[in-house]
């Protein structure tokens, strides 16, 4: 029998990418209005499922942890995070976390993160390659180094065993095998499983499951270290950009390949 | 004078051009100088000279190379105490966000990624939410760590070249404590192109190649491009995923896009949209990718680009 897993995976709600997306306020910030779970976390969560599974599942004592840092909208990439799998919900939710840049925001999950294996250790923090909104992939980096922990990002394959954690990692000029000891924060991309869809039965199940709700103070942050206020990076301005206009636009009548090299050759291209 | 430490990482014989483009504006902004790690050729410390380092620190420890990420940033933190530098500059690659992102976290300073442009108080320009906003940003820090995007300045050398004093900093005992160990590499085979990322042009393909990558390369190398792809393609396994341009692969801002059998929904869109010039041929005039053209063909890409090809060697001849 292997031994057991508890796993937090850290799940973002984002606004939906299908649809043109906004900042606005003071600070910039995104509109969440209308927000899903972020695309790329459902990569982590269902590796983290995957790694459950094989374990013989929550019956077993195996835990995945679903964790969400942000307004009362993050709940729902919870709930979904339920539906899929995730054995119980955690959302950090506090109104001082406004506008944290990724600075901290690492230091507000890290501290829900100790929270969390408080009550027995974490043997991985799980997240996907980077959220489909702010994309600069520095959390899971910050939160590795504000644990103290081995970081493994950009996973494109898993494998957890005695103790340690073996991943691939595929970059342009080369691929790689890392290796680090438990706990471990990890990313994962998008090439490292199908993720699979809630079912029916999920759907009932989640219903039945717990979400805890923290605040700063039951993570043990003070206020003035996060948000607009604890952020060490402001945004001093935002633009819209002016959407791209449609130019000349042919049908084909056979010469359309020559018609293509002459617009090059006029915007000094080739 | 601001001390600026630019972080260059196993150059190999030379440097790459976006380590020169960080080292030009590292000059814009104070007096610049190189956390380096790696061996330093010969040819490679010249360059650094000529684009104006006053410094070159080189880490104690001959074996970051070894672990992931962890070891570069307590190095160059390392670096940035030794010099006392007010702002690091990284390249924008994976890895160099990570490092960018964990000294923040050690040094307390404000981190901004895929920065396009510096002005000199240290205001850092990018594009976010996939090029729809213009965006400015600063840190509040005493120390700002910019992440800069290749091709955002036209790299130069300095007035007068410098001769570099050469300084070793220690890097702290517990730098490979908790970090994660590579323990095998294997190189890919080199495709001769450009780097995604990088290139001045690119050449990307979608659903409407059916598995034929080989009129979208034909027309790449012609250009002297690097070769894209949609997601539909890249998920089909008609090319590798590396080729993937959009929200979950690649952002590329090339001087031409030339955007072919791709229809140009939102995910593709959001990875070229900041690209100088785009073409797109497709052959359903619906596609929403000619919503975005500059110039844009309605017909069999089958026939277009193979023709486009013949025509470009010919003038090139």
């Amino acid at each position: 029998m292997e031994e057991t897993l508890k796993i937090i995976v850290l799940v973002k709600h984002v606004p939906d990418a299908q649809f043109d997306r906004h900042l606005s306020g003071e600070g910039h910030t995104t509109d969440r209005d209308e927000s899903i779970l972020s695309e790329l976390d459902e990569y982590a969560l269902e590796a983290a499922l995957q790694l459950t599974e094989a374990r013989g599942g929550s019956k077993a004592g195996n835990k995945v942890i679903a964790l969400s840092m942000g307004p009362a909208g993050a709940v729902n990439a919870i709930k979904k995070s339920l539906q899929i799998g995730a054995s119980e919900g955690v959302h950090l939710t506090d109104g001082a976390l406004a506008g944290s840049d990724a600075a901290a925001t690492s230091l507000a999950l890290a501290a829900a993160i100790r929270h969390i294996g408080a009550d027995g250790p974490v043997d991985l923090v799980l997240t996907g390659m980077s959220s489909t909104d702010g994309e600069t992939s520095l959390v899971p980096a910050q939160l590795a180094e504000r644990l103290g922990l081995p970081q493994v990002t950009f996973a494109s394959s898993l494998e957890v065993d005695g103790g340690r954690v073996t991943a691939r990692r595929d970059a342009d000029t080369h691929s790689e095998t890392v290796e680090a000891s438990l706990p471990a924060v990890v990313s994962v991309t998008d090439q490292i499983n199908e993720p699979r869809y809630p079912n029916f039965k999920g759907i009932i199940a989640a219903k039945r499951k717990s979400i805890t709700t923290l605040s700063l103070a039951d993570v043990g942050v003070d206020p003035s270290q996060v948000g607009h206020a604890g952020s060490w990076t402001t945004v001093t301005s935002a633009e819209e950009r002016p959407p791209r206009t449609a130019g000349t636009i042919i049908t084909d009548e056979g010469d359309a390949g020559i018609k293509l090299v002459d617009f090059l050759a006029a915007q000094k291209l080739l | 004078m601001a001390n600026v430490l630019v972080f260059i990482d196993n150059p190999g014989q030379a440097l790459k051009k976006s380590s020169l483009e960080l080292l030009t504006i590292a000059r814009s902004l104070g007096e610049p100088a190189v956390a380096f790690n790696g061996e330093l050729h010969d040819d490679v410390a010249a360059a650094l000279g000529a684009h104006g380092a006053t410094a070159v620190y080189r880490p104690s420890a001959q074996d970051l190379d070894d672990y992931l990420v962890a070891p570069k940033a307590a190095y160059l933190a390392a670096a940035v105490n030794t010099s006392e530098a007010t702002t690091v500059l990284v390249e924008n690659s994976p890895e160099g966000k990570e490092i960018a992102a964990r000294l923040g976290v050690r040094l307390s300073a404000g981190v901004i990624t895929d920065v396009v442009a510096v002005d000199a108080d240290g205001t850092a320009h990018k594009s976010v939410l996939a090029g729809s906003y213009n965006t400015a940003a600063k840190a509040t820090t005493p120390l700002t760590v910019l992440t800069v995007k290749a091709n955002s300045v036209t790299p130069e050398p300095a007035a007068a070249p410098s001769a570099p004093e050469t300084v070793t900093v220690e890097v702290p005992a517990d730098a490979t404590a908790s970090a994660a160990r590579i323990t095998a590499r294997e190189q890919k085979v080199a495709s001769g192109r450009p780097d995604l990322t990088d290139a001045r042009i690119v050449v990307a393909g979608g659903r409407g190649l059916d598995g034929d990558f080989g009129p979208v390369e034909e027309l790449a190398d012609a250009l002297g491009a690097a070769v894209g792809a949609s997601r539909a393609a890249t998920d089909a396994g008609w090319i590798s995923h590396d080729a993937q341009v959009g929200q979950t692969g690649k952002t590329v801002s090339p001087q031409l896009y030339i955007s072919a059998g791709i229809s140009g929904a939102i995910q593709q869109k959001a990875g070229m949209q900041t690209a100088k010039v785009i073409v797109a041929v497709n052959k359903d005039a619906e596609s929403p990718v000619f919503e975005i053209a500059d110039f844009g063909i309605v017909g069999d890409l089958f026939q277009v680009l193979p023709q486009a090809t013949e025509e470009i060697k010919k003038r090139k001849a």
